[in-house]
């Protein structure tokens, strides 16, 4: 088939959630690939010219094709390659799938990242908050292995590329825990099955590196 | 089985304009119901305990939530003869990154114009901006997806009863500045769909500025 043909490259960061779990459904898909690595916050002429609307990593080159937006290129990649889908066929799933992507990339980042580190009513008013959004999908992974069922799938890819080695990283900086075990026993026990998964074990970044990353975003975050 | 189909929605919602339009293309017979957003309905609350937001669309006691969602599950879910999205995985993506990006900047900007103080000069350079890269990603097509009419042209087509509001708050005329944009949303103006969806821009007007106390 044609369109599966042809040589992948993808531009991401190593720290970025959002190239890692692109590389995450590429691995799970054996789709071999060409990694260019951005030395953010610099951003290249290469990203410029292949984004150059938000100008963010990752972009995803397929032929002459340029994909940017980390969701769009999970789908592009499942539509294309149909081997271990990560997607559900049924419409009605396939939009719950969606609709926890862009509640995890949206509220969650804030409630997780933005609002804990300015902490504008305070950091315990700020955890509280995030608990809140959390609850929502401590419900949705409840009784499943995995957000998608018995295996992974989009939103596992999504929330398992920013909450447990992204977002964990900057609270183990910030010395909080954000979603205790007590509280929070089925994220936790998601969390722990994702860790068994070749293709997100194979994206998790380094530790320390990611903890001293995410400190340093933080920083001038809260500067901004 | 007969399909039963229930929309929660608000006349003047450009998000809510999405869905019906896409219903009406695909000739879905629906129920709709106005929320009042300051008395919200308990079935509100329910299908949406997430945000609390309209459009809701109710399939069969099942809720999908989020306009652009909603058009591509009723896209996939009532196929016949007019895809509102292309078939072809890249083509699909690029749809929905102008759908995206139509989410991201046009109403964040839009909604500074009317909704903040002070920043109506600063919003609305920048929505015209917005608005200049949408109308080269059109350029000389009939419709954002060339000559058929989909999802970025549905996406965007419910701001355009909003545009008399930014105009009127922004001290701006979107017509002298994107006359191309214009023209498109008036061709779009003439499908039955977004005709029927689309309130009155004077409409929507008149309720921000007595929204606002100021008429």
């Amino acid at each position: 088939m044609a369109e599966k043909e042809g040589k992948i490259k993808l531009l991401g960061c190593w720290a970025s959630p959002f190239s890692r779990r692109v590389e995450m459904a590429l691995k799970l898909k054996g789709i071999p690939y060409e990694y260019l690595e951005e030395a953010l916050p610099n951003k290249s002429p290469l990203l410029l010219e292949l984004n150059p609307i938000h100008k963010k990593v990752p972009v995803l080159v397929h032929n002459d094709k340029i994909l940017p937006e980390s969701h769009l290129i999970l789908e592009y990649i499942d539509q294309t390659w149909s081997n271990n889908p990560i997607l559900p066929q049924d419409p009605y799933e396939k939009a719950m799938a969606r609709f926890w992507a862009k509640f995890i990339d949206e509220q969650i980042l804030t409630v997780g990242f933005r609002s804990l580190v300015k902490a504008e009513k305070g950091r315990e008013v700020a955890i509280e908050e995030a608990r809140e959004k959390f609850a929502f999908l401590e419900k949705e992974v409840t009784g499943k292995d995995f957000f998608g069922g018995k295996t992974i799938g989009f939103v596992d890819m999504v929330a398992g590329s920013i909450i447990p080695f992204c977002l964990a990283r900057l609270w183990e900086g910030m010395i909080i825990d954000v979603i205790p075990e007590d509280e929070f026993p089925e994220l936790n026990r998601w969390i722990k099955n994702l860790k068994d998964i070749d293709c997100v074990r194979e994206c998790i970044p380094h530790r320390e590196k990611q903890i001293e990353h995410m400190m340093k975003v933080s920083e001038r975050y809260k500067l901004a | 089985m007969a399909d039963e189909v229930i929309l929660l929605d608000l006349w003047a919602s450009m998000f809510g304009m999405r869905t019906r339009i896409a219903l009406a293309e695909k000739k879905v017979k629906y129920e709709y119901r106005e929320e009042d957003l300051e008395n919200k309905s308990s079935l509100l609350l329910e299908m949406n305990p997430v945000h609390k937001k309209i459009p809701v669309l109710i399939h069969n006691g099942k809720s999908v939530c989020e306009s652009l969602i909603q058009v591509e599950y009723i896209d996939e879910t009532w196929p016949g003869d007019n895809s509102l999205l292309p078939s072809d995985p890249y083509q699909r993506a690029h749809a929905r990154f102008w759908g995206d990006f139509i989410d991201k900047k046009v109403n964040v900007t839009a909604r500074r114009i009317w909704a903040t103080k002070g920043e109506e000069q600063e919003a609305s350079n920048e929505l015209i901006e917005i608005l200049k890269t949408l109308e080269a990603e059109l350029g000389d097509k009939h419709y954002f997806g060339g000559e058929t009419f989909g999802y970025v042209d549905i996406a965007l087509i419910g701001f355009y009863s909003w545009f008399g509001v930014y105009d009127k708050f922004g001290n701006i005329s979107i017509e002298s500045e994107c006359s191309k944009l214009i023209a498109w949303a008036k061709r779009c103006m003439q499908r039955e769909s977004v005709a029927k969806a689309l309130p009155e821009t004077e409409k929507v007007t008149t309720f921000i500025s007595q929204c606002l106390g100021l008429e």
